[in-house]
């Protein structure tokens, strides 16, 4: 059995639209309800923490760098919070510590 | 008209760091599109149309494996799943009385980085500043993609495996600044990674494709502070990071 790449596409395109875009055109007014406010709020916090640890351990070669990257991006972050800036860490130390490894 | 232009330069400016880390992290995900068996222009045309790196992750290697067309949406689904979280946090961001096209073309590129970037900021999301994100940070995705595909190879290793962690340091430039101000989110932040290092390591929960952890942390997380820390009214104000 063989697929048309082209219809992959079209199917992951369109599924991934309407999983975006449906909540965004569905809910115009302003949710009240104190829960759900405040779930919302934390969703990001959460997703992108859990999606930056341990995945940036494996990210790398070796686990170290990889570790190395994590503090040098939270500490980056910590004093500064210039998003460039916390990202460039991360890849200079990786470079480093690989080298020095 | 003149604010518009302003804001949808800000989200330029903004955009740019964004567009060169998805340079680096779409770079490694062209080389997967091309292990799968797609050219440079079908790899480039799905960074275009979809803008979601772990649901063209998952997608490229479902393709290479020749799965069903029901099976793949249903991955995507799934892979996607958070997007739907996010979609729901940025319509309450959004101007309620807004037009309809804004909304239409926000969703073509809901995704992490720009998420985190409208959430962070101090009132209502303006549109034209998260266009001006997309409009940098979309050619920085396509490009990356295409060129991951096409020259892949080229790079040395030690540089891949250096530009790969780009896309973690954008994380961490928007959750460490929140942390730092608020000690619930400190807490927040601190248990979602510890939980998400044991999900990992645990058996059970190991075996689930890691969106759908990801969709079960985020629930059980962000459910269980919103009912010990409710954000009240009051708290709106003063904190930056609240619609």
């Amino acid at each position: 059995m063989n697929h048309n790449i082209y219809l992959y596409i079209i199917v992951v395109a369109l599924v991934t639209y309407l999983i975006r875009t449906l909540p965004l055109t569905l809910i115009r007014r302003e949710i009240k309800n104190t829960f759900l406010r405040s779930f919302l709020y934390y969703v990001p916090y959460v997703t992108l923490a859990a999606m930056t640890f341990p995945a940036i351990l494996h990210a790398t070669d070796s686990i170290w760098s990889g570790l190395a990257a994590l503090i040098a991006g939270i500490l980056t972050a910590w004093l500064s919070g210039n998003l460039f800036l916390v990202a460039a860490s991360g890849c200079v130390v990786v470079f480093l510590v690989e080298l020095l490894l | 008209m003149n604010t518009n232009r302003k804001q949808f330069s800000r989200g330029l400016r903004v955009g740019i760091p964004i567009s060169l880390g998805y340079l680096a992290v779409s770079f490694t995900l062209g080389i997967t599109a091309k292990n799968a068996g797609l050219s440079a222009f079908q790899a480039t045309l799905t960074s275009l149309l979809v803008n979601a790196s772990a649901g063209q992750y998952a997608a490229f290697t479902m393709m290479a494996a020749q799965g069903g067309y029901l099976e793949i949406a249903i991955l995507e689904a799934i892979t996607n799943a958070r997007y739907i979280l996010m979609s729901c946090a940025l319509s309450q961001k959004l101007p309620p009385n807004g037009k309809l096209w804004h909304r239409l073309v926000i969703g073509f590129n809901v995704n992490d980085e720009l998420f985190g970037m409208a959430i962070a900021e101090p009132d209502k999301l303006k549109p034209a500043y998260y266009f001006g994100m997309m409009a940098a940070a979309m050619p920085g995705w396509a490009l990356g993609t295409f060129l991951g595909t096409s020259v892949g190879n080229v790079l040395p290793g030690n540089v891949i495996s250096a530009l790969s962690v780009g896309l973690y340091g954008m994380f961490l430039a928007v959750i460490i600044p929140a942390a730092k101000k608020s000690k619930v989110i400190l807490g927040v932040v601190t248990v979602s990674m510890a939980a998400s290092f044991a999900l990992e390591s645990l058996p059970l929960f190991s075996q689930m494709a890691s969106g759908t952890r990801l969709i079960l942390l985020t629930i059980v997380i962000a459910g269980g502070a919103a009912l010990l820390f409710p954000v009240r009214e009051e708290k709106k104000e003063e904190d930056p990071c609240e619609s």
